[in-house]
């Protein structure tokens, strides 16, 4: 058992764990305040990462072009709010489940169409020098994308002590008493996409500077929402922590697992992780335990 | 105008309990039969093997399917899992000089066996967390399937099957193996109407509408659940061999990956939870819109002199297939099977619709 290898397959897994927080804090943002189960934040990411590099191609240097796309983002997840998903709410989970599939495979299709999907860089600037501490070797990329990720959960905890933070946690608290206390719930919700939306573009760029921006990018999915589960689906705090715990207990079980099981453990991981988490506590680490009503 | 019907009136409950109580549905049935039997005369053999037979197939697996999301209200997102499942036991099975029938009976056995552990998650939790777990297994059953050399013959490796055999006679030719596959799904139908009247069709509908009401009233949701996980997975295990034995030919992981569960499920919800009629339609949309649409949207573009790259092309049949789901959704939830049941309830008393009220 050597030690250093363990601590480096941990350590760059909790940091590429956090990574996949952002995917999952834009999942929480949801269906903390619409309760729907978003099972399109996988290709939003997807879109969110090809909108920039369109807005790059056009000229547009980085650091402008990624606020443009949040907005961009933004007026996506409104659009698929309003179109969509309002319609159906009342209706019973499948449908909502099935219309949020349909709207990833949609996004997924249509990315590629328009922008195609040979593997293309992010110009992030991030340099590929190793980065040792101590004796260990970090990953660069994982190490800033787990830096942005703290510091985006920190502002959104600030955030929800503003009085609009406030007002969305009532709504995710009971979106009818909100109502009759007189809060606009449908301009809550659009906040929450927004917020969403600024997640989702983050994570699509720093994933994207990870590796190369092409259609895996949609496969974050199952990631984020097995983190989102684990941390417990409408808890932000956590989801970066269930990101941590995933990215460490993924990275360690597949760098020891896939020389003995010849390859593929990573999604086993995750995927024994969703059903774990499912069986044993199903509302997660820190998720709000529901009483079921007959 | 079609029906002749000026109200319901039965003299005799086995009238009542009829599958098809109107006489215009008993003969439009009949025909569409002969039609059916017809088919390798009428219909050209490119319409039977690329349209007609993959169409059946799916249409079984989407009404086994429909049992458990439609009826038994409980989610199955690994069911082309539970279709792998039946597809390499029946193989294996068929490979070793098993009987062709008996091994395909023996993959639907093998496939509601490990369904059945699916129920267990059913036991645990329900609505979101349900479809997360199932979606979970799934992922697990398409690693266990393609690293587990002795089921799939290594990663990678596809495996070839033996021909179809029914009574030790091999079935080679298109039309034989239309019939088998007909004569498959028209069980599976035949099926699903009975079970629309019989207890276990009713209990299975109490424990969607709300099993702990149902538990209530002396229906053991637990048992029920079992049972309808079991049904359904032994009805996809027989679908997933008859889609190898029947289409592919040969066997491969990559055929029952999740996209193929995600698939069935939009067959499902396109054409009407619980809908029997709907799963055929819902098949028919999900399998040939696509592709149609791709064709039309080519053409349109020839026709305006507008060049779409090669690349686009290949990707607007799955954006078709995504607004395919969303459009329905959206105007009608419940399915092509309500729009089919809406214009036939407009019809039946047509032209004296004030009638009804």
């Amino acid at each position: 058992m050597d030690v250093m290898y363990f601590l480096e397959l941990a350590v760059n897994g909790g940091l590429a764990g956090m990574m996949y927080a952002l995917v999952a804090m834009g999942i929480v943002l949801i269906y903390k305040s619409s309760s729907v189960p978003n099972l399109a934040q996988g290709a939003l990411v997807m879109m969110g990462a090809y909108v920039v590099l369109m807005f790059t191609g056009m000229g547009v240097p980085v650091w402008a072009a990624i606020p443009l796309t949040m907005v961009a983002m933004f007026l996506v997840g409104v659009g698929i709010e309003r179109v969509a998903l309002r319609r159906l709410a009342g209706r019973p989970i499948v449908m909502i489940l099935m219309m949020t599939l349909g709207i990833d495979i949609f996004l997924r299709a249509a990315s590629l169409t328009f922008w195609g999907g040979s593997g293309r860089n992010m110009p992030l600037g991030i340099s590929d020098a190793p980065l040792f501490v101590g004796k260990l070797l970090v990953n660069r990329a994982y190490a800033v994308g787990a830096a942005v990720t703290l510091v985006l959960f920190v502002v959104f905890m600030l955030f929800f002590r503003t009085r609009r933070g406030v007002v969305l946690r009532a709504i995710s608290d009971d979106y009818t008493a909100s109502w009759s206390v007189g809060i606009s719930v449908e301009r809550g919700v659009a906040l929450s996409r927004a917020l969403s939306s600024i997640v989702a573009t983050t994570a699509g760029v720093m994933w994207g500077s990870v590796q190369t921006v092409d259609q895996s990018l949609a496969l974050l999915l199952l990631k984020g929402l097995t983190v989102a589960v684990l941390g417990g689906l409408d808890s932000l705090g956590g989801a970066v922590l269930a990101g941590l715990l995933l990215g460490i207990v993924e990275n360690v079980a597949s760098g020891y697992l896939d020389p003995l099981l010849g390859g593929g453990t990573r999604d086993l991981v995750v995927a024994a992780v969703l059903i774990l988490t499912v069986m044993v506590r199903p509302h997660g680490l820190y998720g709000r335990r529901d009483i079921e009503r007959i | 105008m079609f029906y002749r019907q000026a109200g319901i009136y039965h003299t005799s409950y086995a009238a009542d309990r009829a599958l098809f109580p109107i006489p215009f549905e008993r003969w439009a049935v009949a025909a569409l039969l002969l039609f059916a039997l017809s088919a390798p005369w009428t219909l050209s053999s490119l319409q039977l093997t690329s349209y007609v037979r993959p169409w059946l197939i799916w249409t079984g697996a989407a009404l086994g399917l429909n049992l458990i999301l439609g009826w038994a209200g409980q989610f199955h997102f690994g069911y082309a899992a539970i279709m792998g499942i039946g597809a390499y036991a029946s193989v294996h099975a068929a490979r070793r000089g098993v009987p062709w029938e008996i091994a395909v009976i023996l993959g639907g056995v093998a496939a509601a066996a490990i369904g059945s552990v699916f129920a267990f998650a059913a036991l645990r939790v329900k609505g979101l967390y349900l479809a997360l777990s199932t979606l979970a297994m799934q992922f697990i059953m398409d690693w266990v399937i393609s690293h587990v050399p002795a089921i799939s013959g290594g990663v990678s490796a596809t495996l070839q099957a033996p021909a179809m055999k029914l009574l030790g006679q091999a079935i080679t030719s298109e039309a034989g193996k239309y019939y088998v596959v007909l004569g498959w799904t028209l069980f599976v139908t035949l099926f699903m109407l009975n079970l629309k009247r019989s207890a276990l069709g009713r209990a299975l509908v109490a424990v969607r509408e709300k099993d702990f009401a149902a538990a209530v009233i002396g229906v053991q949701s637990f048992q029920y659940k079992l049972v309808a996980f079991a049904a359904s997975a032994f009805i996809g295990g027989v679908s997933g061999a008859m889609l190898i034995f029947g289409l592919y030919q040969a066997v491969t992981p990559e055929q029952f990956t999740v996209n193929v569960s995600i698939e069935l499920l939009a067959m499902v919800i396109v054409g009407g939870l619980g809908s029997i009629i709907g799963s055929f339609f819902g098949a028919a949309f999900i399998l040939l819109l696509p592709g149609q649409m791709n064709a039309l949207i080519a053409w349109l573009a020839s026709l305006m002199g507008l060049n779409i790259g090669v690349e686009a092309l290949a990707h607007i049949p799955n954006m078709v297939y995504g607004a395919t789901i969303i459009i329905v959704l959206l105007i009608e939830p419940m399915g092509l099977g309500k729009l089919y049941g809406n214009v036939r309830n407009y019809l039946m008393l047509w032209p004296f619709g004030y009638v009804k009220k």
